[in-house]
């Protein structure tokens, strides 16, 4: 008989973000139990984890086990013993022929458990393994930890309870619907259980939530945000959109402080006109199934307003004092203990864009750019680093120049986020992000594993991009300080970039890097190249005679790098090879590939490198090490990975 | 209408009934209703204990002379401890709403994650903010550890804002313009402590003198701790109480003094940790002074 299984593990309500992870979570350790079944289903809301499979069997198969015994050879009191423990005659076993000889052998019917036996005995296990960032403990010291407390669990499988007990909850057949629309106790079947709880106000697939949600804002200009459907999607059980409105003179203040108002700190959708600016509304998201009495709308309508007229308190008294009167106030705000404070980084800021050849006006940004770190707006609404800075700086009477590279300077925050717009922004971030990393480094604060807490990882990244994507040619390696931990460390970055960002093969990264990764502008510009090139029918040839040449220096052991003496030369493959190199020397590879790899071919074919004369030999050899040499500028092509 | 202080009495009243000591304010300057005794040492052990009190929460860098709507130097909670919490704590919370007028039909309530940690006391615990129509009026956290150690029994720590729940239910856009009880308002009985204590906080300290007392309170803690024995057949007499209000006389200073822009932020780890230290003394002593000595 094939039966159907409910689990719900019910709890206080638990943090949204982490609610997919552990549903997964939960889901591959249900299959590791190895129950037959046909099917899983997964749900959640903030008060659930709610695993259902279908056809599950009343018990597993019956299954034999062999147990081998002494050899055929043993003394008979060995297998009498092998029998006795068994519980069986010597005349039931078996003689088994194995590799190594014949040994008695008995196959004992091992009898299918219930599947009920089997769930009542792992979930209590199962379901306090689920992987939590964070978890507690709420009964006494030593008891069981998840990531909030579990209030109620149901197990069924078929129409029966599956008994465990966890924290002094019993598994049972009881639900609980929406906290304040529901009843606190539901009895619920396999069968009836998701339109149970449908009946006492709780949607539970996050699949519909968000379907509601969706609908329910059509019509209204909402700037689409899916992160925040997202979590609107796990902090409610029963979500309903709501609309409010708010002063338009509010609508003075910058669009991205109000929109990180909504966003951030009360989780609205923030509206737009029909010319894509921000309209004095919002929408939200309840989690209840109606305010026909308009009771949320002005409770949140009066909160958004409060909390407006502090960021507009903040944004005028903040005004008062100009960012350029805070530059020394920044000796008050520490970077990192041991790395000073934010004036000293902006110091070393402003040399690195030195070094980099930026200008007045970028160094001014630099100069400017952390002394929001002082105002008021941003000690409230930290998530606006920078942009309030630029925002001031505007305001203040800055060139555009200046600052959008104030706004723009912690970008790229992410693979997908833009790149400052301007060249100043891009020195700016490139210099913040150089400096954190140079003295992180320094002081061996390296990243670990999946441990980064200053987030370096990122920085490298960010300015790998920004020198690629906004074509700023430089000395990255200078700027490395000579760091070896630092230069591996941007290596991979580089890697990454080209390779998982950009689609690159990962062996014409190695080859283009191999030729040098000083200037990234430069390596792209080689990487697009030798992509280009590839599928021409002379690349994979010439790069496999590429690999030859380096292997033959290799085992030759060669670091003489003499002049060639034509004069040592046979003729034939070798001279034409020789003067062949004459004319192309100095030209593109792209532009020579076809005339040089028919005779680097037939020199293979024709010629021995290891001529028994020892000065012939030298000379191929040197030959040989010009032509590499000469040819993997672009890239080291014995890197490529060939079929041939 | 509700007047504050109703709202004030029925919350006390509800938990009354549902088994609290009700406790008057602590008399020593707080920066948090956490930080009294009856919550501090009271998670700490294994008995049972059940209390709520108003608490007059100072937090100097807040104070903004009784000119923001919605920001004061000193704010009241509603701090309630359950320990051990009970299996319905929530639901018994959320009746709280209900018994001061909130129907809860009606409104959208959310649990939202935050999680609480005093660096100072060696505390943290796991739980939410709550949120009314958007609004957040209570903390909600499950204590974990308090002065560096792990609590036997883990205590649910409700702290309603009062302000912020008594504008919500008389509708005002002011916490100045609550009304405290028929007659006076919020400004009336408060405002003038809002601009005093901004004048004192952030122009009139004396910062040296502050130095001198944090010191001095500082001393005086530390001394006592270290004539703490365990093993002391008198150890029940030690006190420790008085210890604890050194602690929370160091805490209010460096909150005055950080306020006065006294503490840079290079000093400002080390203060912290002159604090937490003492605070963790004190519990360590208090967990050791409930038991017995060991024969």
């Amino acid at each position: 008989m094939s039966l159907p299984f409910l689990l719900e593990i019910g709890t206080e309500e638990i943090p949204d973000w982490m609610i997919p992870d552990a549903l997964e979570n939960l889901r591959l350790l249900f299959e590791k139990l190895a129950i037959p079944h046909e099917s899983v289903t997964m749900d959640a809301t903030p008060r659930r984890l709610v695993l259902r499979a279908e056809g599950l069997p009343e018990r597993l198969a019956d299954s034999e086990e062999r147990i081998t015994g002494p050899a055929k050879s043993a003394p008979p009191q060995a297998v009498a013993g092998f029998a006795r423990k068994l519980g069986v005659t010597i005349g039931e076993l078996a003689i088994e022929a194995t590799p190594k000889g014949e040994y008695y052998s008995f196959t004992r019917k091992v009898e299918g458990r219930r599947t009920k036996d089997i769930l009542a005995e792992a979930l209590p296990g199962l379901i306090l393994q689920i992987y939590f960032p964070k978890t507690m403990y709420w009964t006494a010291k030593g008891g069981p930890r998840f990531i909030r407390p579990i209030r109620w669990i149901v197990a069924l499988l078929g129409e029966e309870i599956v008994p465990f007990e966890i924290a002094g909850v019993r598994a049972g057949a009881l639900t609980s619907g929406h906290r304040r629309l529901g009843a606190r106790e539901i009895a619920v079947t396999t069968a009836d259980y998701e339109r149970r709880l449908r009946d006492h106000y709780v949607i539970l697939s996050a699949e519909q939530r968000r379907q509601k949600i969706r609908k329910e804002l059509t019509g209204i200009r909402v700037k689409p945000d899916d992160a925040l459907r997202e979590t609107l999607v796990y902090i409610t059980e029963y979500p309903t959109v709501i609309t409010g409105g708010f002063d338009p003179q509010f609508l003075r203040l910058p669009e991205e402080v109000l929109i990180t108002v909504m966003r951030h700190h009360q989780k609205y959708f923030s509206v737009e006109d029909a010319h894509g600016k921000l309209a004095p509304q919002f929408a939200a998201v309840m989690n209840i199934d109606a305010d026909p009495e308009g009771f949320v709308r002005r409770g949140n309508e009066r909160v958004l307003r409060a909390r407006f007229n502090d960021a507009r308190f903040f944004w005028e008294t903040d005004q008062k004092k100009p960012l350029a009167d805070r530059v020394a106030d920044l000796k008050h705000v520490t970077f990192q203990a041991k790395l000073g404070s934010y004036y000293e980084k902006t110091r070393r800021m402003m040399k690195i864009i030195k070094e980099l050849g930026g200008k007045r006006l970028s160094i001014r940004a630099a100069r400017l750019s952390k002394c929001d770190l002082t105002t008021e707006l941003v000690k409230e609404f930290t998530e606006l680093q920078g942009v309030v800075g630029g925002l001031y700086a505007r305001a203040q009477g800055e060139p555009a120049e200046v600052w959008e590279a104030i706004y723009d300077h912690y970008k790229p925050e992410s693979m997908d986020d833009a790149i400052p717009r301007n060249l100043a922004g891009q020195y700016v971030s490139v210099a913040d992000k150089l400096d954190t990393l140079r003295g992180c480094f320094r002081l061996g604060l390296v990243p670990t594993g999946s441990r980064d807490p200053f987030g370096l990882r990122r920085a490298a990244q960010g300015v790998v991009r920004i020198l690629v994507e906004g074509r700023v040619e430089c000395d990255l390696l200078a700027l490395l300080e000579g760091n070896q931990a630092l230069i591996d460390f941007f290596a991979d970055r580089v890697k990454f970039y080209f390779k998982d960002h950009r689609g690159f093969a990962y062996d014409e990264v190695n080859a283009c890097m191999a030729a040098g990764w000083r200037d990234l502008v430069d390596l792209e510009a080689r990487l697009v190249r030798v992509q280009k090139l590839r599928p021409t029918p002379d690349f994979e040839p010439l790069a496999a005679s590429f690999k030859r040449i380096k292997n033959i220096l290799d085992q030759a052991k060669f670091t003489g790098g003499g002049t060639i003496d034509p004069q040592l030369m046979e003729a034939g493959p070798e001279r034409d090879l020789y003067d062949e190199y004459r004319r192309i020397a100095g030209q593109p590879i792209e532009s020579v590939i076809s005339r040089l790899r028919p005779k680097v071919d037939l020199l293979f074919d024709k010629v021995l490198v290891n001529a028994p004369d020892a000065r012939v030999r030298e000379n191929r050899l040197t030959l040989l090490k010009t032509l590499l040499a000469e040819f993997s500028t672009t890239a080291d092509f014995s890197e490529i990975v060939t079929h041939s | 209408m509700q007047s504050f202080q109703e709202i004030i009495f029925k919350l006390k009243q509800y938990w009354a009934e549902r088994g609290c000591i009700i406790q008057e304010p602590y008399d020593v300057e707080v920066g948090a209703g956490t930080m009294c005794p009856e919550t501090f040492l009271r998670v700490l052990g294994p008995k049972p204990y059940n209390v709520a009190y108003v608490q007059p929460s100072r937090r100097p860098a807040d104070g903004r002379y009784g000119d923001n709507p919605n920001r004061l130097y000193k704010h009241s909670q509603l701090q309630v401890i359950l320990k051990p919490s009970p299996d319905d704590v929530i639901e018994q919370y959320l009746g709280s709403l209900e018994a001061i007028g909130i129907d809860l039909r009606k409104h959208d309530i959310k649990f939202e994650e935050d999680n609480w940690e005093a660096p100072t006391l060696g505390a943290w615990g796991i739980g939410w903010q709550v949120m009314l129509d958007g609004l957040e009026i209570t903390q909600f956290t499950y204590f974990q550890q308090c002065g560096g150690i792990d609590l036997d029994l883990v205590p649910a720590e409700l702290t309603y804002g009062l302000e912020r729940l008594a504008a919500f239910l008389q509708v005002k856009d002011s916490v100045y313009d609550i009304e405290w009880t028929k007659g006076f308002s919020y400004a009336d009985v408060r405002y003038r402590d809002e601009l005093q204590y901004s004048v004192y906080n952030f122009e009139a300290a004396d910062i040296a003198t502050l130095w001198k007392l944090f010191d001095l309170h500082e001393g005086e803690a530390a001394r006592l701790l270290k004539l703490y024995d365990p093993k002391s057949p008198d150890k029940k007499r030690f006190p420790l109480l008085p210890v604890y209000d050194q602690v929370l006389k160091c805490s209010n200073l460096f909150n005055t003094l950080d306020s006065r822009g006294a503490i840079s932020v290079t000093e400002r780890v080390g203060v912290i940790q002159r604090v937490r230290k003492i605070a963790v003394g004190v519990a360590q002593a208090w967990v050791d002074q409930q038991e017995e000595v060991a024969a």
